[in-house]
């Protein structure tokens, strides 16, 4: 990439819970790093002014969990398009799950997503290899290589990991490495045939259900694990209460378990799914409201640490089918940030600080990435979000290729302006449709 | 047009009382059809109906197609087999070919819960549940509620246990919200492996043990025990459930009233129902067959847009 000129972010609220910085004023960067930050600051001629005047400049949000579908599956979304996408919803890094056609299950597959991701020039996609040799639950994959060639976590993805025995040398093993080992847990002969939530809803739609302790029940063995192997264990999209009491008794422990929660999570309950709606089929499934409630509270105490998407593009053909038959996965890059502030800082559960820790600081710190923080002289990986900004979640102006989310046409605040990676600045709203669209959405609100 | 029951009949869940009872009181008149020399009435005259079946199916498609035709509709049977479902078609565009060649109804049986839901909303011509996986059987169910009408007067009040495996039927579901609908007592009762884990929030009343459902009941609807349910680990053995489930003539004689036993079909004989109680006194099973096709002909009637009250006159119309 050409070497960023110098940029002035004017005027904004500075917040950046890493370094406890909340404040109004400028921030400078130059060749790619943070220069100078807070106050008025001076600016040498040729630097590019963006005015971000009752918006919020933070930390670049990174998601920690999304899937980009290259190499195998292009037509639904490509590592650069995925990349774009990131970057219009404010995040300046992603981490590429391996369940990709072949596997990224090698220090190749490893070096190819990362050479992908170079030529993109939007977010940077950090790689996500496989626990697993073809994410089979049976040899343990070459975590040292695929270190190596820049893998910063070990996941078999989608594929719970059903052997416990292989679940604990990955721990033990990861430790050499110092990455955390993702787990999707699920107990597979528990929610076998499951396509939604087990409860009245899936009893009245007919539907075959996915208990909670499919979750819960590999929630405790992994947290175990961890207790056992001191290896780091984190927990992929949390769904559930008993998942969220589990992980609190772990931490409690001291037990080295961290865990996330998708926008969708905390913001739509099983009920969405009563009109069979394939964009509201994913896995783990929408749950109950008693379950978002404490998804929300666990986000606010820290139980959960960090926001992650599950970005899961899929083809218009493959969604618009049987419910049974349907694929898991919504497309989360671009609605996560309006999302979280619409369902849990309007709310009031937390404030902005804490949302930004959670999309940024902490997944950079317990993934140990770049990024995560404003402190002068690191990499100018910088999201500018407009925090009352409305809009409508119109699919068809996604970046993404995937077309399949349960917001479209919902109201949403929040949006993310401009979107600064390595200096260079690889996302800006078009401010004036922006603010055309909104304007029916103002009135509204005033009536 | 839009039909006292709307665009679709997909459920018994999103009807009222009433408008069940419509069906229902629209099927008296058309009881009577089938029992004539000549078994026709042109209602429908000039109407296309599809039978889109994607499962196996005899009784019910045959009593939809026997409807169709007794009204003169013209009728079509689409069977997955054979067709190009068969190579590899999807739902949606089989449906949108059929509606080229403008049609005017389709009746649809899918194996996937949703799957009539799916096709209404995609397309514009009536769709008619004909059953859909294990979510609803409307036409089942309000032949059923027929039926109960037929022998116990008002259903309002009345109690109604459904026995067997609930947690997949399309048939226990339509049963509970239709009788509910219209004021009965529902219950149900069966292995708690074959009933759905949220089934008390359903607002029915669960039995463990069928001696307790005999005792309560005023009319059972036993539900047929599908065979790979034993294969799928839910139950250990037919012979088990028959002795523990099986709704027998020892049980019935203790029961402290006459009570009406309901099937819908195909029985396991000497599983869930013993032969002497479905061909004995109680049994009811095949005037729900009959009446079967007088509520399918009334559903049909009013999806086309027929009024009620000149069911009567329909039926009249040509003598």
């Amino acid at each position: 990439m050409a070497k960023p000129g110098p940029l002035m972010l004017r005027g904004g609220r500075l917040l950046d819970p890493s370094q406890g910085v909340d404040e109004i004023g400028d921030l400078f960067v130059s060749e790619g790093q943070i220069r100078s930050l807070g106050g008025r600051l001076g600016a040498p001629d040729d630097a590019e002014e963006i005015d971000c005047t009752g918006c919020i400049v933070s930390p670049g949000f990174i998601d920690v969990h999304c899937h980009l579908r290259e190499p195998g599956r292009e037509d639904v979304e490509t590592i650069a398009s995925g990349a774009r996408a990131a970057a219009a919803g404010g995040f300046t890094a992603v981490c590429a799950m391996p369940n990709t056609d072949p596997v990224t299950d090698n220090q190749a597959a490893v070096g190819f997503i990362i050479r992908q991701a170079q030529r993109a020039k939007a977010a940077r996609v950090h790689v996500i290899g496989a626990i697993s040799v073809g994410q089979k639950g049976e040899t343990l994959a070459e975590f040292g290589e695929m270190v190596a060639a820049g893998a910063v976590a070990m996941s078999d993805d989608g594929r719970p990991v059903v052997s416990a025995q292989l679940m604990r040398t990955a721990l033990e093993y990861a430790r050499t490495f110092r990455i955390p080992v993702i787990d999707h847990c699920e107990e597979p002969t528990l929610s076998m045939g499951g396509a939604m939530n087990e409860g009245v809803v899936s009893a009245r739609l007919g539907l075959k259900g996915i208990p909670s302790e499919a979750e819960e029940i590999m929630v405790i063995r992994d947290i175990l694990l961890a207790r056992r192997t001191g290896g780091h264990v984190h927990l992929a999209h949390m769904s559930t209460h008993g998942s969220v009491e589990l992980i609190r008794w772990g931490k409690e422990r001291g037990i080295n378990v961290t865990a996330e929660v998708c926008p969708h999570h905390i913001s739509l309950t099983e009920e969405r799914v009563l009109s069979y709606d394939t964009n509201a089929k994913m896995n783990p499934p929408l749950r109950a409201e008693r379950d978002v409630q404490a998804l929300r509270e666990a986000v606010r105490d820290g139980t959960i640490d960090m926001i992650a998407t599950d970005h899961a593009p899929h083809h218009y053909d493959e969604k618009e089918r049987e419910f049974a038959d349907a694929p898991n996965g919504i497309v989360g890059l671009e609605t996560a940030l309006a999302v979280c502030v619409t369902s849990l800082v309007e709310t009031g559960h937390i404030d902005f600080a804490t949302l930004v820790e959670k999309m940024s600081c902490a997944p950079a710190k317990l993934f140990g990435l770049p990024g995560g923080s404003l402190k002068r002289g690191s990499a100018a990986d910088i999201t500018v979000f407009d925090p009352i900004r409305k809009w409508r979640v119109e699919p068809s102006e996604f970046l993404t290729r995937g077309r399949n989310t349960p917001y479209t046409g919902m109201a949403m605040t929040g949006r993310a302006v401009c979107t600064v990676v390595g200096g260079h600045v690889v996302h800006r709203l078009n401010t004036d449709a922006a603010l055309e669209r909104a304007a029916p959405l103002a009135s509204e609100a005033l009536e | 047009m839009t039909s006292a029951l709307g665009k679709d009949l997909l459920g018994l869940e999103v009807l009222s009382g009433d408008q069940i009872r419509l069906v229902l009181d629209t099927a008296e008149p058309f009881k009577e059809i089938s029992e004539r020399a000549i078994k026709k009435v042109p209602a429908l005259r000039g109407s296309t109906i599809v039978n889109l079946f994607f499962e196996n199916s005899t009784r019910t498609r045959i009593s939809f197609e026997f409807a169709e035709k007794r009204l003169s509709a013209d009728t079509v049977n689409v069977a997955s087999t054979g067709s190009s479902v068969q190579k590899g078609e999807t739902l949606v565009d089989t449906a949108r070919n059929l509606e080229a060649m403008r049609i005017d109804m389709v009746v649809i049986r899918h194996g996937a819960s949703g799957a009539a839901q799916f096709l209404a909303d995609r397309i514009e011509s009536n769709v008619i549940n004909a059953g859909d996986g294990m979510h609803e059987h409307p036409t089942q169910g309000l032949l059923d509620l027929l039926t109960l009408r037929d022998h116990l007067g008002d259903i309002a009040g009345r109690r109604v246990c459904i026995c067997g495996d609930v947690l997949h039927s399309r048939v226990a579901r339509s049963n509970i919200w239709g009788l509910q609908r219209l004021g009965a007592e529902v219950a149900v009762c069966g292995p708690r492996s074959l009933l759905p884990n949220a089934i008390e929030e359903f607002g029915v009343i669960v039995f463990e043990r069928i001696e307790e459902a005999i005792d309560w009941a005023d009319a059972l609807n036993v539900l047929r025990l599908q065979l790979e349910r034993m294969t799928a680990g839910y139950i250990p053995s037919s012979r088990e459930y028959n002795r523990v489930f099986g709704v027998t003539r020892e049980r019935l004689d203790r029961a402290p009233r006459d009570i009406l036993i309901l099937h819908p079909g195909p029985m396991n004989r000497g599983v869930e129902i013993d032969s002497d109680v479905a061909d004995g006194p109680h049994s009811v099973i095949l005037n729900q067959v009959t009446n079967g096709v007088a509520v399918r002909m009334a559903v049909l009637y009013l999806l086309a847009g027929g009024r009620p009250e000149l069911a009567e006159a329909a039926k009249g119309a040509s003598r």
